[in-house]
């Protein structure tokens, strides 16, 4: 039996020659992202701004009317709605913001969730109501700031724990290919004008979770090898260390890959945004690891003898088997 | 690291059925058939209201409110305490400004009297639930602390929790979830309720009950400006009631509350034919009720809910027998709402909706169906793509991978929690950690031999040097997942707790098992070579 090798045995690109260019093309698009998140700014969905989400699917018709429901629900004086498609054709999400004095009775805005939900099932009878939600200003404000904690806490958390199993350089390695990572993808939002819920934030955490599983496969086998070649330069050996793991690079976001187009184009719409984002995700992951995590390595100037007094039995039978000993 | 003794490959397999058993429940309950209740279940995995719909409200209570009423009771308390102390205490300029309680003793030298008085009601506990001071040798000062504060709160979240609860069970709605959320949140979950407006009634009603008599000194006009005689204040009307939008002046003191009940059904006025509600006071409050009534014949005296006055008729006979009618232009739904309302006790403090999201069960069971199909292909093909890719070793990491899945679901199912869609993402992120536990090893394995190491030494190996990564990604994972526990919120906990349960499960599953079946087959087969 043949087995599939995507990645041919003795692969030896040399990923780090590029690194300077990379490395460019990377903080330029890391900055526009910021402008765009800045300028532009994210679509925030009802968890982070408050307000009310109505969605509704219009069983017997093909497409949604968008523009006579804009009409309808703008006639009744609660402001502009925003709708959006979802998913289907026949899907709208409409948006509104909460009405004044809504933060301090509520019921102010359960009577318009009510008067809209009427106004389209009285125009539309084959409209059915998907669900309703309504956010208060202060407790999207609190999803925000806990949502916005736990990235932040999680991304140095985890920098510590590499800081103390490896090195320093590379707990700052790997802490700026999350925020790269995260930034891209913020920057992603901005352009598409993608809902940005806090689902999505359970995804960036999965981006992170991916990414940082890719940094730390190859900074692990940069850690071996800086035992094993001491004499190396190190951007050679930042070189083989990436083409060593590269078949499993390639295996693994293929593998993940395969999992998520399944999920995209026959999951519900309900995780669209969601899985959208962290396919991309795999992508800037598998890119940030090679071309962010490893590169800096040599810029903030890893010694070839950080991890010596760790050195192994194993490798030193190693040296003996390759006759370097 | 190849030695597996029969005892341990016994307790490995028995750890793995048991989690994989325990989750059969819950995938035939997903899949939408009921588990037969004559078998033995361990608890299923709820689904989030976003995949199976339903009814989600937030709600919050005002810590003032809490803050507030504290003083007021504790008003009444210390009047009550320095009237009954032997001789009377006299004292005047009671005021409650600032949060707290101060008042102004008539005789100085009776501030120990006074001090001994009101001691038995600052708290009992270790730390005092109010502070006593003396000011100027005649004014006691009383302060809430911060422990006796955070202690009432508690209680009165507690109380309201059950009292929700109480009221949700009226109206017959299935299996609620109803959570107490930080100092002054409650989170109701009703699964399958689409239109939660009759609940969201029912729980915004705080169904205080007061009798209050009638300040009949007080003069039209300082009523209408809202200028109330000292000991009184203006109440309105309840909209639906007779004088609906003019306001009436009570005495604040002295009323009784109606929280002491043993019933309170809807019923009709024999005259009238109007909806009212019939209630019966227990016996301690039946017997203030009758003295109330019995003290005051002939004047009026006004029945207010939630700080509404219902309506305010004349006493016209002691009333004995602890019955009451409450009247106030109610519809029968109005009045059948306040029965269980009232019958449920008031709530200790008024709630308010800050957070509602509706999900129609529609859209979740769609949601269901096209997520399990879309989970069912990216699976094989996964698997598939992992067969051909590393052939033997491949199919044991796919078999990893179901029990894996099976496993994470049974604990789910053990420890009771619900899946959500975050949880759902957790549980694609944990799948890829495991694929890539078994591709890490794969690969070093064909490493391992392409360095002309033996078949053995090569799987042992392969095994070994890829652990060490595979622990340090795992554990920063765990890391991560235990930060977004303790500092996120909703979706972002439902995230944590999957990714937590399935770090476990993965590295179990793609390393031991994978490990265990792999030495297994070694041993048999003894093999010159391995195809990988």
């Amino acid at each position: 039996m043949k087995l599939l090798k995507l990645i041919p045995d003795d692969t030896n690109i040399r990923f780090l020659r590029w690194r300077v260019p990379f490395y460019a093309v990377s903080l330029l698009l890391m900055a526009a992202s910021l402008a765009l998140v800045f300028t532009k700014g994210l679509n925030f969905g009802v968890d982070f701004v408050g307000g009310q989400l109505v969605r509704v699917t219009f069983v017997e018709e093909q497409v949604a009317p968008i523009a006579e429901l804009r009409e309808e629900i703008d006639a009744l004086g609660y402001g502009e709605p925003i709708i959006q498609q979802v998913g289907e054709d026949n899907q709208v999400s409409i948006r509104m913001k909460l009405p004044a004095g809504a933060a301090s009775d509520p019921a102010i805005s359960a009577a318009m969730a009510t008067r809209i939900t009427e106004t389209v099932q009285a125009a539309h009878p084959d409209a059915r109501i998907d669900g309703v939600d309504s956010v208060s200003g202060k407790v999207s404000d609190e999803l925000f700031e806990t949502g916005m904690l736990a990235l932040f806490l999680a991304s140095i958390g985890i920098s510590i724990y590499i800081w103390v199993r490896f090195e320093w350089q590379f707990g700052v390695g790997a802490l700026f290919a999350l925020v790269h990572d995260v930034t891209l993808t913020l920057g992603l939002f901005a352009v598409t004008g993608m809902e940005f819920d806090l689902n999505i934030v359970a995804a960036l955490l999965t981006l992170i979770g991916y990414s940082l599983n890719d940094t730390i496969v190859i900074y692990d086998r940069i850690r071996e090898n800086l035992k094993k070649f001491r004499k190396m330069p190190l951007p050679e050996l930042l070189d083989l260390s990436v083409n060593e793991t590269l078949s499993r690079t390639v295996v693994t976001s293929t593998s993940l890959l395969i999992t998520l187009v399944a999920l995209l184009v026959l999951g519900p719409d309900v995780i669209f945004g969601f899985t959208a984002a962290i396919t991309l995700g795999i992508f800037v992951g598998t890119y940030s690891s090679i071309y962010m995590a490893a590169p800096i390595l040599v810029w903030l100037g890893v010694k070839s003898d950080s991890f010596v007094p760790s050195e192994s039995a194993i490798d030193r039978q190693e040296k003996v088997a390759r006759g370097e000993a | 690291m190849l030695d597996f003794p029969f005892f341990k490959r016994f307790s490995l397999w028995l750890i793995t059925l048991a989690c994989a058993v325990a989750a059969i429940p819950s995938i035939v309950s997903i899949s939408g058939y009921a588990w037969p209740a004559q078998l033995p279940s361990p608890g299923e995995v709820n689904l989030g209201l976003d995949l199976a719909g339903g009814s989600y409200i937030l709600l919050e209570a005002d810590r003032g409110e809490v803050e507030r009423q504290r003083i007021t009771a504790m008003e009444e308390s210390v009047q009550a305490a320095l009237r009954r102390a032997d001789p009377r205490i006299e004292f005047g300029d009671m005021s409650t400004a600032g949060g707290r309680l101060s008042f102004l003793l008539d005789d100085p030298t009776r501030v120990d009297a006074a001090r001994e008085a009101v001691l038995p009601l600052l708290g009992t506990g270790i730390t005092r639930d109010w502070e006593l001071e003396v000011v100027d040798t005649s004014r006691i000062v009383l302060t809430p602390t911060q422990t006796g504060l955070a202690a009432a709160l508690d209680t009165a979240m507690e109380s309201a929790r059950q009292v929700i609860e109480r009221r949700i069970d009226a109206i017959g709605t299935r299996e609620p979830t109803i959570i107490r959320e930080g100092d002054t949140r409650i989170v109701v979950q009703v699964p399958g309720l689409e239109d939660p407006e009759e609940l969201k009634r029912l729980l915004g009603q705080t169904a205080e009950l007061e009798f209050k008599l009638v300040d009949t000194t007080a003069l039209a006009s300082d009523i209408e400006q809202g200028i109330a005689p000292p000991g009184s204040e203006i109440v309105p009307y309840a909209p639906g009631s007779d004088f609906e939008g003019s306001q009436i002046a009570v005495k604040r003191l002295g009323g009784i509350r109606g929280n002491s009940l043993t019933s309170a059904k809807p019923g009709f006025d024999p005259q009238t034919n109007e909806p009212v509600v019939d209630i019966v006071f227990d016996q301690q409050g039946g017997a203030r009720f009758a003295r109330l009534t019995q003290d005051n014949v002939g004047k009026p005296f006004a029945m207010i809910l939630d700080g509404q006055v219902l309506s305010a008729p004349n006493i016209l006979q002691p009333i004995l027998s602890g019955q009451a009618q409450i009247s106030g232009g109610f519809t029968t739904e109005a009045a059948t709402e306040l029965a269980i309302s009232l019958q449920s006790g008031a709530l200790p403090v008024e709630l308010k909706v800050v957070d509602e999201s509706n999900i129609s069960a529609e859209l979740g069971a769609d949601s269901i169906e096209k997520g399990t199909i879309a989970f069912v292909v990216g699976t094989l093909a996964l698997m598939l793509f992992i067969i051909v890719t590393y052939g033997r070793f491949g199919i044991y990491a796919c078999v990893a991978l179901v029990l894996n899945f099976l496993m994470i679901l049974g604990i789910m199912a053990v420890a009771n929690t619900t899946l959500t869609l975050p949880g759902i993402a957790g549980f694609v992120l944990t799948i890829g950690a495991a694929v890539d536990a078994n591709v890490l090893i794969n690969e070093r394995i064909r490493e391992e031999r392409k360095r002309g190491r033996k078949v053995i030494a090569a799987v042992e190996h392969g095994y070994q040097e890829a652990s060490r990564a595979i622990f340090d990604a795992n554990i920063t994972n765990v890391i991560a997942a235990v930060l977004m526990f303790a500092f996120g919120s909703g979706p972002v906990r439902g995230f944590a707790v999957v990714l937590m349960i399935g770090i476990a499960t993965s590295v179990f599953t793609a390393v031991t098992l994978t490990r265990m079946w792999a030495a297994g087959w070694l041993r048999r087969a003894r093999p010159n070579d391995i195809v990988l």
